[in-house]
C-alpha cells in the first residue's frame, strides 16, 4: 500500500477504487481521484448530514448542486448566490488567500450565467490586539479591497468578529451575488455530447498544485510551507472574465460555464461531466500552458486562477471565441463531451488518465462519529450588577465585536454599479434593480459564541438573525447559502457540533420557510493547540418588491415613538456584556422561539409595507441599549427612553434576547402598529422618543444613560481602527 | 448633446456613467472600445469613466494612455470638445498629459471609498456653470490613488475647480482624505474643455441612491452646452 501515502487517501478508499476501477490507477489517475476525494472536493464527511436541509421552495429555481443557488424574483430575472470559505489558504497567505478567495466565488456565480454584483465578506480573528492578528487582519482586508475592488463588483456587507480561536486559523468566508436574465441562466445538465470544450481565461501554470488536499488538513506548522499552494490573484484578467462571460452567456450556443475552481481542470471536467451524465475527453496539449515541461498531472490539478471553463455547441465556437478575444482573452478548445461516461485525457498524443468520471464525483461517504455528551454549563456565577452601568455601555460600544467596521468597509468600494442604496453599516445592504421597482437585500450572519454554548441553536439563531436583518429593510428573505466552519470531522466534539449545527440550519429555515439554496463546508479549521468555534455562517437574499418603501435602522424624525417588537425581559445568558465585561464564556446560549420570531418577523414586515414605521432595527450583540445608541448614532438624533420592568438592569440594557425589532414610528401610527402587534400576539413595549442631541435611558424612574449622539458616534466608529492601530 | 463613454479593459463605471447621461439626462450616449477610434466632432462630451483600467498594475492609467481611442480623445480635446474624465478618468488624463500634474497614492496607503464634501472653487467652467462659487457638493470618492500633485508652475489658481473641505466649505486638513496638494479634488485643463475629478458624480444622481449632489455638473454641462449652440446661431 506504499502507493497511497501522501495522497489523503485511506486504505479501505483505494480498496473501493480498485473494485470500482477493475485495475491499479496510474499514477496520474491517482493523483487525480485523491485530489477529488478529498475533503475539500467531495464533502464525504459532510453529504450524509447536508442531505437533511430543506432545499425547495416556490422562489427556488437551482438549490444545491450546481456551482451556485438560483432564486426568481420575477419580471424574467433570478438571482445566483453562494458563500464560500478560503480559511487555510488565508491563514498562511493572507493577502493572496482572500483576494483569490473573492475570485473564487465570483466565478462560481458568473458560471452560472449571472453578472455578480454584489460581495459580502464574513471573516473571523484572534484578539485584535495582538500582532500576527493584525497581520492577518490588514492582510485578509487589503486582500479583498485588492480584488473585489478592481473587478468592480461593489462590497456592501459582511461581518468580522474576533475572537481567540481564531488565532492561529482565521475564517474568510465571501459570498456573491448575481443577476441574471432566467433565459440566460446556464445549467452543467444542459450539456450534450459531442459539444466543444474550451479554456478561457489565465495560462495554465505549477501554481496551487495540492491546494485541495491541503484545505483538507488541519493547520501545523508544515503549513508554512504549503504556501505555494496558496495560488497568486489576478483581479484585472477576472474583471475581463466577468465582461467575457456576461457576454457569452447571453448565446445560446453557450451550453454551460464552469469555473475551475479546485482540483482545477479535474475537478470542472468530472463535474461537468458527471452531472450531465456524459463524459468527457480533453487533450492536454492545446492546454495554455505558462512553462515548458508541465507534466500531465501538473496541467490537470493545477489552480491557477481566472480560469472558465465553456461547453459550447459544435460548430458554433467561432462567436464564443469572438467575445474572449475582444476582451483580449485566450480561448482555446482543449476537447469535448463523450457519451461514454468516461473521463479521457491525452498529453502529446498518449492516453495519460482514462477512468469514469463518476469515480472522481461520487466519493463514498464516511459517517459521522458525533459525541453524545453535551456541554455542561455553569451553574454557580456571581454576576453582579455592576455599580456603573453606563461605563459598561460605553465599554460594550467599543468592543471589537459590537462597534462600526467602517475602517473595514472604507477599503472596499461598496458603490460602483451604482445600485447601492443601503450601504454598510446597516442590518442588511440593499441594492436596486436598474429598469424595475424592485431591490434585494442582503446580509451574512453568524455569532460563533451561541454556536459553541449550543451549536443546535446558535445555528437557529444564525438564520433567524439572519432574517431578520432582511425583514427591517423591508425584504421578504428568498432563500439562504451557508458556509459551515468546523474543526476536524473526526473528532467526536466536532461531529457533534456539526449535525447539531446542521439540525438547527434545518429547523429554523423549516419554520421561516427559508430554503437552503447552495453551501459550503470547510472542516479541519484547528491547529494542534486550538480549534475555531463552530461557526455556520448564514448568508441570505431578500426581496423588496418596492424599493421607494425601503426601511432603514436609523431614527429620523424628532418626536417618532420608540417601540420595541419582542420580549422586554431578559433572562441571564451569554453575550457580549457577560463575554467582555465579566469575562464568562461558558453560560447557555440565549434561547429562541421560532414560533415567537415568525412573528415578530411578519408584523415588522406588514408593517414596513403598509408604510408605518421610520425606522427599523434588529436588537442583537450589545442587546437593547446599543441597537439604541446604533439608531442614534446612524440618524444623527437623540433619543429618550424610559423603561419600568423588574428584569434586572444589566441583561435589561445588554442581553441579547432574541426575536426582537427596534423600530421608530410617527405617534398616529402607534394604533395601527400595537394592533398589529396584538394580531400576531407579539409582546409590545413603548420606549420613549426620538429627538434632542442625547441617548438618554431611564431605568425605573432612575437614569441610567445620559450621553451625547456625538459622543457615542466617536466611540463607536473610531474603536476598532484604534484597536487596531490602522 | 452627443456623449461617448470610453471603455477599456478593467473599466468599471462605464455602466454607471452611461447609465446616468443615457437614463437620467435622456442623453444620446454610445459606447466606444479602447481600441476604436472616432472622428474629432462625432461626439461633444467624452467621459473617460472609473475602474482599474488594464488592471492598474504598473500605476494608475499609465498603460490606457496608450490605447488607439486615446489619439481621438486628444483630438476631440483639440477641437474643444468636452471630456470628463472621472477617478482613473482622471488618472488617464494626466497620464497621458491632457491635464498637469500626476495622482499618487493616497497618504494613508489605503483604498478609500466614502462621501467627501467638495468645494466649487471655479464655477466659470462648462462643468460647473449651474453652481454657485463656494457652494458644497456631497460626492463619493473610491480610489486608492487620488493623492493629486502638481508643481506650482504648472497649475494655475483658476485650473482649480474642486477642493475637499468640511460640510460647511471649508478647506482644511482634516477634510482632505487623500492628502492632495491644496486639497485639489478637481482640476480643468487651460482652455477649460477637459475636466479630471477624482470624486463620482455620476454615483450620486438619483433620488433613490439619497444624493443627487452629482446632477449639478451634468446639469452644468447640458445648460452650457445649450448655450453655447444657441450663440452660435444667432
Amino acid at each position: 500500500m506504499l502507493r497511497i501515502e501522501n495522497t489523503g487517501l485511506t486504505q479501505r478508499e483505494y480498496w473501493s477504487i480498485l473494485e470500482r476501477l477493475s485495475r491499479e490507477p496510474n499514477d496520474v489517475e491517482l493523483a487525480m481521484i485523491s485530489v477529488m476525494w478529498s475533503e475539500h472536493c467531495s464533502y464525504k464527511h459532510s453529504k450524509n448530514s447536508l442531505r437533511r436541509l430543506p432545499t425547495s421552495g416556490p422562489r427556488v429555481i437551482q438549490g444545491p448542486g450546481e456551482n451556485a443557488g438560483v432564486v426568481d424574483i420575477g419580471d424574467g430575472l433570478a438571482v445566483v448566490f453562494k458563500m464560500e470559505s478560503h480559511n487555510h489558504p488565508s491563514a498562511i497567505e493572507p493577502f493572496h488567500g482572500a483576494a483569490t478567495g473573492v475570485g473564487g466565488i465570483v466565478r462560481d456565480v458568473l458560471a452560472m450565467g449571472a453578472r455578480p454584483i454584489a460581495l459580502l465578506d464574513s471573516l473571523r480573528f484572534g484578539d485584535a490586539s495582538k500582532p500576527r492578528v493584525k497581520y492577518l487582519f490588514n492582510g485578509v482586508v487589503s486582500g479583498i479591497s485588492f480584488y473585489g475592488n478592481c473587478i468592480g463588483v461593489p462590497t456592501v456587507g459582511g461581518e468580522v468578529y474576533f475572537h481567540p480561536c481564531y488565532e492561529q486559523n482565521p475564517l474568510v468566508n465571501v459570498m456573491c451575488v448575481g443577476l441574471a436574465e432566467r433565459r440566460h441562466l446556464k445549467f452543467s445538465k444542459s450539456v450534450r455530447p459531442g459539444a466543444s470544450v474550451l479554456l478561457a481565461g489565465s495560462l495554465t501554470g505549477r501554481d496551487g498544485i495540492g491546494g485541495a488536499s491541503f484545505a483538507s488538513e488541519t493547520i501545523s506548522k508544515d503549513s508554512e510551507s504549503k504556501r505555494p499552494c496558496v495560488q497568486i490573484a489576478d483581479p484585472f484578467m477576472e474583471k475581463l472574465l466577468i465582461e467575457a462571460c456576461v457576454e457569452a452567456a447571453k448565446l445560446d450556443a453557450v451550453l454551460a460555464i464552469q469555473d475551475l475552481g479546485a482540483a482545477g481542470l479535474t475537478s470542472a471536467c468530472s463535474e461537468i461531466a458527471s452531472k450531465s451524465g456524459n463524459g468527457i475527453f480533453i487533450d492536454l496539449s492545446r492546454v495554455p500552458v505558462r512553462e515548458k515541461g508541465m507534466s500531465a498531472a501538473e496541467i490537470l490539478l493545477s489552480e491557477s486562477q481566472e480560469r472558465m471553463l465553456l461547453i459550447v455547441e459544435k460548430g458554433k465556437e467561432d462567436g464564443v471565441e469572438k467575445i474572449f478575444k475582444k476582451w483580449g482573452l485566450r480561448i482555446s478548445k482543449i476537447g469535448e463531451i463523450t457519451d461514454d461516461g468516461w473521463f479521457t485525457a491525452v498529453h502529446d498524443g498518449v492516453v495519460v488518465a482514462r477512468i469514469p468520471a463518476k469515480l472522481l464525483t461520487e466519493v463514498p461517504t464516511i459517517p459521522l462519529e458525533p459525541a453524545t455528551n453535551r456541554r455542561v454549563y455553569r451553574t454557580q456565577f456571581d454576576l453582579l450588577v455592576p455599580s456603573d452601568v453606563e461605563r459598561v455601555f460605553l465599554e460594550l460600544l467599543a468592543s471589537p465585536n459590537i462597534c462600526s467596521k467602517r475602517c473595514v468597509f472604507e477599503q472596499y468600494d461598496h458603490m460602483v454599479g451604482t445600485d447601492t442604496v443601503m450601504r454598510p453599516g446597516h442590518d442588511a445592504a440593499v441594492l436596486r434593480i436598474k429598469d424595475s421597482s424592485k431591490a434585494i437585500a442582503v446580509t451574512t450572519d453568524c455569532n460563533p459564541f451561541y454556536c459553541f454554548a449550543d451549536p443546535h441553536v446558535g445555528a437557529e439563531i444564525a438564520v433567524c438573525e439572519a432574517a431578520r436583518n432582511l425583514i427591517v429593510t423591508g425584504a421578504e428573505p428568498l432563500g439562504l447559502t451557508d458556509c459551515l466552519n468546523f474543526g476536524d470531522p473526526e473528532k467526536p466534539e466536532v461531529a457533534y457540533q456539526f449535525e447539531a449545527a446542521i439540525e438547527g440550519i434545518r429547523d429554523a429555515s423549516l419554520s421561516l420557510n427559508i430554503p437552503v439554496v447552495s453551501g459550503n463546508v470547510s472542516f479541519y479549521n484547528e491547529t494542534e493547540n486550538s480549534r475555531v468555534h463552530p461557526t455556520p455562517v448564514i448568508g441570505m437574499v431578500g426581496l423588496i418588491e418596492d424599493v421607494s418603501k425601503v426601511c432603514s435602522a436609523s431614527f429620523k424624525k424628532p418626536g417618532d415613538v420608540i417601540v420595541l417588537l419582542g420580549p422586554i425581559e431578559a433572562g441571564i445568558h451569554l453575550c457580549e456584556y457577560t463575554r467582555t465585561i465579566h469575562k464568562l464564556e461558558d453560560l447557555p446560549a440565549p434561547t429562541i422561539d421560532l414560533d415567537l420570531e415568525k412573528r415578530v418577523q411578519r408584523c415588522c414586515l406588514t408593517a414596513i409595507k403598509k408604510g408605518l414605521l421610520s425606522s427599523a432595527h434588529d436588537v442583537s450583540e450589545g442587546g437593547l441599549a446599543i441597537a439604541l445608541a446604533e439608531s442614534c448614532i446612524l440618524g444623527n438624533m437623540g433619543a429618550e427612553c424610559e423603561i419600568r420592568t423588574s428584569t434586572r438592569t444589566d441583561f435589561l440594557l445588554f442581553g441579547e434576547e432574541q426575536s426582537r425589532i427596534l423600530v421608530s414610528l410617527p405617534q398616529e401610527n402607534l394604533e395601527k402598529l400595537a394592533e398589529l402587534a396584538e394580531a400576531e400576539n407579539v409582546p409590545f413595549t413603548v420606549l420613549g422618543r426620538v429627538g434632542g442631541r442625547e441617548l438618554t435611558i431611564k431605568v425605573n424612574g432612575r437614569k441610567i444613560i445620559d450621553q451625547p449622539v456625538r459622543k457615542l458616534r466617536e466611540i463607536y466608529e473610531g474603536s476598532l481602527e484604534r484597536l487596531l492601530s490602522l | 448633446m452627443r456623449c461617448a463613454v470610453v471603455v477599456f479593459p478593467g473599466s468599471n463605471c462605464d455602466r454607471d456613467a452611461y447609465h446616468v447621461l443615457k437614463n437620467v439626462f435622456c442623453l444620446d450616449s454610445h459606447y466606444v472600445f479602447h481600441e476604436e477610434s472616432f472622428s474629432p466632432d462625432e461626439f461633444d462630451l467624452i467621459v473617460l469613466p472609473g475602474g482599474f483600467s488594464f488592471g492598474d498594475y504598473l500605476r494608475a492609467g499609465a498603460i490606457a494612455r496608450f490605447s488607439p481611442v486615446m489619439e481621438s480623445v486628444r483630438r476631440a480635446a483639440e477641437l474643444g470638445k468636452f471630456v470628463l474624465g472621472i477617478c482613473n478618468g482622471f488618472q488617464i488624463l494626466t497620464e497621458s498629459g491632457l491635464l498637469p500634474g500626476a495622482l499618487l497614492r493616497n497618504r494613508n496607503l489605503k483604498f478609500i471609498c466614502r462621501d467627501v464634501y467638495v468645494r466649487v472653487t471655479n464655477n466659470r467652467t462648462a462643468f460647473t456653470c449651474s453652481l454657485q462659487l463656494g457652494e458644497v457638493l456631497r460626492l463619493p470618492i473610491a480610489h486608492g490613488e487620488g493623492r493629486y500633485f502638481v508643481p506650482s508652475d504648472r497649475l494655475k489658481v483658476e485650473q482649480i475647480v474642486f477642493q475637499y473641505c468640511d460640510e460647511h466649505g471649508t478647506v482644511t486638513d482634516e477634510a482632505n482624505p487623500n492628502g492632495s496638494i491644496l486639497n485639489i479634488a478637481g482640476i480643468i485643463n487651460e482652455r477649460g474643455n477637459v475636466l479630471g475629478m477624482m470624486p463620482h458624480p455620476e454615483r450620486c444622481c438619483e433620488e433613490i441612491l439619497g444624493n443627487t449632489d452629482g446632477r449639478k455638473i451634468f446639469e452644468s454641462l447640458i445648460a452650457y452646452f445649450s448655450w453655447r449652440k444657441e450663440h452660435a446661431a444667432d
